[in-house]
């Protein structure tokens, strides 16, 4: 380190840096302009920075390139210094370590945890062992006291069984508990730095609530510092001291958190701003009360069950509850929110609707007829009712296949109209949905995921349908394109008079869309109203959890939440399980909540 | 785990009754009498009569099959029309000489294809990979018979050092307990006997592993790399694990399982398919009994051996089914 002896006094200006990474640039091969261009950040000790900003912003980059991962991932540092305190008051570049220095420092003295809880752990070894390889890496412990370690630190992120889970191989766990043990991974070692790459965003809200939350309480308690990079002002309100918002590969705005939420200066960080849920700070909306005779789409005592066979003979055993006794109506020209956790039934349900599973008994009418009673040929043309818009504008589009192709496939099928007819509707859509002309001759790999949505939605209501289906349509979107695309939902679904069954887990998303919402929890539909009577007095304490769980986006209105161990509810009931009766009571005009009638 | 193989190894026998009633089919739909090849040309047709009676040929093709499939559930796959010796007999004396060429075979693949498909994968696109892909694909394209001649031709002829064929030199007393050479030499401290037995192997092993080796290290390479962009290795990167600990306890863990799917494929493939080499080097294997079965049309030897193929192989890949479960705790046995 001598060659960096000059500098140091430089950088022992600021007391209490822990980490401060200087101008730096990362570049990938093949591509000239740098992914990350003169960052800049510092973290002090026990400090919480959030680096906020989109998919491509560099946000990702900027932290693997501190641990010097993103070599490993083809990328180059070209420029900059990132001096850490060495836990001796001087400063050593990691840029200018070797490889073998800066395996001592990864996870001993910076950790990190990752966005994926469901691949980030290795999947063939157990959660003990890999929990003990970091303790053993860094620690000169022998194997009694690092097991001891790895006990104490499942303890301490609060895992229900730590002893159980030592044992267990990670898709034994739900991906709450593995984001756990990342976490419980990740502070084996007692590191002063943890750096997480958006460790909540695929978890559900009630989950992120509760992650969030133990990492206020871990931070606390260790003083260790956080940098904490995520896309939602919500979580970064939640959680952080200092706030870095990144575009393209430059950091656009930086300050203390009360100063970025309350007078943001560039206009990214206001859009960013304006993305996050207010749950009920929303203007009211309007009180439309017109009765339509026949809804579009009426849910009658819908049950899906999945029977579980085993043992030697393939017997079912139990049965997965997935939809139990769901009853609802969609308007044409309304917009139905469907939320719930992972695994509370609302893909099993959509599928139903999709007629892409058989449910197992209930009455499903579109526009008053039940198809579940169509035979093939009048099912056929009843599809062309439903229509679907998927989550995954990457995978829901055929890789082969030009947009004009994609928009017309449904036309074609149907046998609506004539060659030059469907070339008409066609164009017309495309420029509906806000695309050029000339995109009709592309296939969707030039396109980017908003604008690929977008042909998704051409797609979707190319037949005219009664009911489009819209599963998470842009939570695979980065923000500042979930707005536009949800204009555009709006708008189609008023102008071709359409109801939309809006499925998402997403409530700020939720609070834009739509017009009711309905709330499902293990396979039960246990709330349903207009959109602010939900918002603004849930009944149901399901409800009220998850609406407690969404992270306000102001930093003013931090709360302490608890932390609850909670368990997860299984929706596997015995095979002769009889369902419970129950009622939907009106408590306000349109407001039903579910009321069980067992004694 | 009883359980799981107890219903695989029942999952067996409808195999085995399909694969018996196809060869037995074909065996009819073959033209020629069998007949014919037991007696002489000049027989008379009460002989002929005779003869297809006592080997019960005279019988209706139906019953013919039904007895067929009640001996061979005895273990009785009937008598060789040419060595007139029960061919399970015949079977048994020559398949431990296939097996421990395809074990030895299969273990050189194994020992050289996974560490260079592991490296190639660590540096791709590095020399060391770039040489590793073209040295796997010559070992895949080559043909057996041609290298096993050319290695005949350098260390058999000109460098004369290993014996161009057979399995044991004459006068190599060595009694049989296993059936496999090496494993007999070892069991009775015969150390010379087992140096031996491997300077006979080790031609026939390096030609039948050529090409096992090149397809091993290819399936490594690629499942390490696919396991290696995933992002339980950036974990383990992160937890500051060195370089080695990432590549063979983490990535290649994972990448284990397509690995032994292949090795389990192409091992069957080589009991079975060693006929070349077998041939090429005189290895007294069931390659070759099955080369000179078909060229004298002795239809029970055919059957017998079709169907002792098929047994193995259907078990060797219940073996690997249960070895799938130890690799990769997602799977579970049902």
């Amino acid at each position: 380190m001598s060659s960096h002896s000059s500098e140091l006094t430089d950088h022992q200006v600021i007391a209490d840096t822990l980490l401060s990474i200087e101008c730096l640039r990362v570049t990938f091969p093949g591509n000239d302009m740098p992914a990350v261009r003169d960052v800049s950040l510092r973290i002090s000790k026990g400090e919480v920075v959030a680096l906020v900003g989109e998919s491509g912003s560099g946000k990702s980059v900027t932290a693997k390139a501190a641990m010097r991962l993103i070599e490993f991932g083809g990328g180059r540092i070209t420029g900059g210094h990132a001096w850490l305190e060495n836990g001796a008051g001087l400063q050593v570049d990691l840029f200018a370590q070797s490889e073998a220095a800066m395996q001592k420092i990864r996870g001993n003295r910076i950790a990190m945890i990752f966005q994926e809880p469901m691949t980030s752990l290795n999947p063939v070894l157990t959660v003990g062992f890999q929990l003990f390889e970091a303790v053993q890496r860094h620690q000169n412990v022998g194997h009694a006291e690092a097991e001891r370690i790895c006990l104490e630190a499942l303890e301490q992120v609060s895992l229900s069984e730590p002893k159980r889970r030592l044992r267990q191989y990670p898709h034994e766990l739900s991906g709450g508990m593995r984001q756990r043990v990342m976490i419980a991974m990740a502070l084996a070692c007692k590191p002063d730095l943890l750096i997480a790459d958006e460790p909540t965003t695929a978890l559900d809200v009630t989950v992120q609530a509760e992650i969030l939350a133990l990492l206020k309480k871990i931070q606390r308690d260790t003083g260790m510092a956080i940098l904490f990079i995520t896309h939602d002002m919500g979580v970064v309100a939640e959680i952080a001291d200092r706030v870095q918002v990144m575009l393209r590969g430059e950091v656009v705005e930086e300050g203390d958190v009360h100063t970025v939420f309350s007078t943001p200066r560039h206009d990214y960080t206001r859009l960013l701003l304006d993305a996050a849920p207010k749950l009920g700070s929303a203007p009211a909306s309007k009180n439309k009360t017109k009765e339509t005779t026949t809804p579009a789409l009426s849910v009658q005592n819908l049950v899906v069950r999945y029977p579980l066979s085993g043992g030697f003979f393939g017997r079912v055993r139990a049965n997965v509850h997935a939809v139990e006794d769901v009853s609802f109506d969609v308007a044409r020209g309304e917009t139905l929110a469907l939320v719930g956790e992972s695994g509370c039934g609302k893909s099993s349900l959509a599928k139903a609707i999709l007629r892409l599973s058989e449910p197992t008994s209930g009455r499903i009418l579109l526009d008053g007829a039940n198809f579940l009673e169509f035979d093939h040929q009048e099912m056929m043309r009843a599809r062309g009712g439903i229509q679907m818009i998927f989550q995954d504008p990457f995978a829901s589009l055929n890789p082969r296949k030009r947009v004009a192709d994609i928009i017309a496939e449904p036309l074609e099928i149907h046998r609506i109209g004539s060659k030059a007819e469907i070339a008409a509707r066609v164009a017309a859509l495309i420029e509906r949905v806000g695309l050029p002309p000339e995109a009709a001759d592309r296939f969707p790999h030039e396109f980017s995921g908003g604008q690929r949505q977008r042909v998704c939605i051409a797609r979707a209501v190319a037949l005219n349908p009664s009911v489009i289906i819209a599963d998470e349509p842009v939570s695979a979107l980065d923000v500042s394109i979930q707005g536009q695309i949800l204009n555009l939902i709006a708008e189609l679904k008023a102008e071709f008079n359409v109801a939309i069954l809006f499925i998402s887990h997403d409530m700020a998303v939720v609070e834009k869309v739509s017009d009711r919402i309905a709330v499902m929890y293990e396979g039960e539909l246990i709330e349903i109203g207009p959109r602010d009577a939900i918002l603004r007095a849930p009944a149901h304490p399901y409800t009220k959890r998850l609406l407690d769980a969404v992270p306000i986006a102001h930093p003013d209105q931090r709360r302490d939440r608890k932390l609850i161990a909670r368990e997860i509810a299984s929706p596997i009931r015995s095979v002769g399980a009889e369902p419970v009766p129950f009622t939907m009571d009106e408590i306000t005009p349109g407001h039903f909540l579910r009321r069980s009638l067992h004694a | 785990m009883l359980a799981f193989t107890v219903k695989r190894l029942f999952g067996v026998i409808p195999v085995l009754l399909v694969v018996s009633l196809m060869i037995f089919a074909l065996m009819q739909a073959a033209p020629g009498d069998p007949v014919s090849m037991l007696v002489s040309d000049e027989a008379s047709a009460e002989d002929r009569e005779r003869i297809a009676a006592a080997w019960g040929l005279d019988q209706p093709a139906p019953v013919q099959y039904a007895n067929f499939v009640k001996n061979a559930a005895t273990g009785d796959f009937g008598t060789s029309f040419r060595y007139r010796e029960p061919v399970m007999d015949l079977v048994l004396a020559r398949l431990p000489a296939s097996i421990e060429l395809a074990l030895y075979a299969t273990l050189l693949a194994i020992a050289v294809g996974i560490p260079l498909g592991v490296l190639a994968a660590a540096r791709p696109n590095s020399v060391f990979d770039t040489i590793g892909s073209i040295g796997g694909f010559f070992g895949i394209s080559m043909p057996n018979f041609w290298l096993g001649i050319l290695m005949i031709l350098i260390f058999a002829g000109y460098l004369n050092i290993l014996p161009s064929g057979g399995r044991e030199p004459w006068g190599l007393d060595l009694p049989r307990i296993t059936g496999f050479l090496t494993l007999d030499a070892v069991l009775q401290g015969r150390w010379d006997a087992l140096v031996h037995a491997l300077r006979y192997l080790a031609l026939p092993t390096i030609v039948l592993g050529t090409a096992m080796t090149g397809i091993i290290m290819q399936i490594t390479r690629a499942s390490m790399l696919e396991n290696l962009g995933e992002d339980y290795v950036m974990t383990a990167r992160a937890k500051g694990l060195s370089n080695r600990v990432v590549l063979w306890r983490h990535a290649f863990r994972n990448a284990l399982v397509s690995v032994i799917t292949i090795i389990g494929l192409e091992f069957g493939a080589l009991i079975s398919g060693a006929i070349i080499v077998e041939t090429v080097f005189s290895w007294p294997g069931i390659g070759l009994l099955l080369i000179q079965g078909i060229t004298f049309r002795d239809f029970p030897l055919i059957t017998g051996l079709v169907l002792i193929y098929t047994t193995l192989f259907v078990l060797l890949n219940v073996f690997i089914d249960i070895l799938y479960t130890i690799v990769d705790p997602r799977i579970r046995m049902r």
